[in-house]
């Protein structure tokens, strides 16, 4: 799976967006400092803000044509987004988000059936509870679990860890790989970490003011 | 106090809860358009809402007498499609119940839409929510205290209704006479020991809305 941007950009208050860029899978890093524009892009990506220019692609299907003013809506793209500030439902239990947005699979076989995804984030005695007394990590995977049982094509992972400690950060790390190889679920992890981008991705795209000013090896990149 | 009392007390619950269900989806549609939409003439539709706080209540009165006398361009049709007589029947005490307090609904669930994060709506969207679905699942729920405090403020204006009411209405005993109109009645015939129970009872009534509709809006703040 790829994801393709065509001569993007997209006019934000202190510079544009401008990004060129092909990203190929299973975890695309992008690394950069606050206010690169990186949740930007990731907006633009799910769809919740459209491009004034530019060609967004998830394989052959279209999600915005600028040119066409053609924008998929974020309900029938299938692309799992986890905000920094993980946007549980407060007024919901920790089951009824996670039912929120499941996508039933057709087979039972298939990784994205509840019991499954709960067993693999190990939230199995969360469930009744209410969102807002669960630890930060709990509501992390938590969140995790409700993007997986949407059954996305792609997932976007919004520095998700940031406001954790850094004990709380290496126990989260496989539950990321989890994402990875129990789902095969591609993944665009943004972070201001170099740490987590080195211990995650295969490869990391540099970010600032906007544009993307280099892409490579996170062990060569980040070094 | 006499049974003729009582009959006031229960007419005056009556068309106060009446007005209430009869602004609630109006009040609630026009909220969230001024919590959520930019549109020209948004601050002229708002002023317009807020009028009824500001202008004299018998001039209002007169207005409603105006469009729904039998003469008046609502009533006209009204009396002619469906035979319904609004002035000086019990429909105009809920009329004007309803236009008087519609301004409290509105103010109050316009602050409990504008503190529900988008960010949440955004997420639902992604998660395969139709905007139908986001509205009633996420929006509606967690703007819900400041819709139950605006109708329990908007109830008990109308259980104190007195200008409008007056002129549209009239104060036709057992058909139009609200406890307001009948203290005011009591009082002109220098019945006043007649009007007394009747304060207690509406101050009580009115205290314990208010006092609900306050400590529900509190809540919502600390939320």
């Amino acid at each position: 799976m790829s994801l393709h941007l065509q001569q993007v950009r997209l006019p934000l208050l202190a510079f544009t967006l401008e990004i060129d860029a092909t990203f190929d899978f299973p975890i695309v890093g992008i690394f950069g400092p606050s206010g690169a524009g990186k949740t930007s892009l990731l907006e633009l990506i799910a769809g919740l803000r459209w491009p004034a220019a530019g060609l967004v692609k998830l394989d052959d299907t279209i999600l915005s044509d600028a040119s066409t003013r053609r924008h998929l809506p974020p309900r029938v793209r299938r692309i799992g987004y986890v905000p920094q500030d993980l946007a549980l439902f407060p007024h919901l239990t920790v089951r009824a988000n996670l039912e929120y947005g499941h996508r039933r699979p057709n087979e039972e076989r298939e990784p994205f059936t509840f019991p499954h995804v709960i067993a693999v984030m190990e939230i199995e005695s969360l469930l009744e509870r209410n969102v807002t007394k669960l630890s930060g990590g709990e509501q992390q995977r938590v969140a995790f679990a409700r993007a997986i049982l949407s059954a996305p094509r792609l997932l976007l992972l919004d520095e998700p860890m940031s406001s954790l400690d850094s004990r709380l950060k290496q126990r989260l790390v496989p539950f990321l790989l989890r994402i990875r190889d129990e789902f095969h679920i591609p993944l665009i992890y943004v972070t201001h970490d170099a740490g987590e981008i080195t211990c995650l991705c295969e490869e990391v795209l540099l970010m600032k003011d906007g544009k993307i000013t280099g892409r490579g090896l996170p062990s060569e990149l980040l070094a | 106090m006499s049974d003729e009392a009582w009959q006031v007390v229960g007419f005056t619950l009556k068309t106060s809860a009446l007005s209430t269900l009869l602004i609630l989806p109006f009040g609630i549609a026009i909220a969230w358009f001024l919590a959520r939409l930019d549109w020209p003439g948004k601050t002229a539709v708002e002023t317009l809402v807020m009028l009824p706080l500001f202008v004299p209540p018998v001039a209002t009165g007169l207005v409603l007498l105006m469009i729904f006398g039998r003469h008046g361009a609502l009533g006209a049709i009204l009396h002619r499609s469906f035979g319904l007589e609004i002035v000086f029947t019990w429909r105009a005490v809920v009329l004007a119940g309803a236009v008087m307090s519609f301004p409290l609904l509105v103010r109050s669930a316009q602050n409990g839409f504008e503190g529900v994060n988008r960010r949440l709506e955004d997420i639902a969207r992604t998660l395969g929510s139709s905007e139908w679905r986001v509205f009633r699942t996420i929006t509606l729920p967690l703007a819900r205290r400041g819709i139950v405090a605006g109708a329990v403020l908007a109830f008990a204006r109308a259980m104190g209704e007195f200008g409008a009411t007056v002129i549209v209405a009239g104060m036709i005993p057992r058909r139009t006479t609200t406890i307001a109109l009948a203290i005011y009645q009591d009082v002109q015939l220098g019945h006043d020991s007649a009007a007394w129970p009747l304060l207690a009872v509406s101050v009580a009534i009115v205290f314990a809305a208010v006092y609900c509709g306050q400590t529900i809006a509190r809540r919502d703040r600390q939320r």
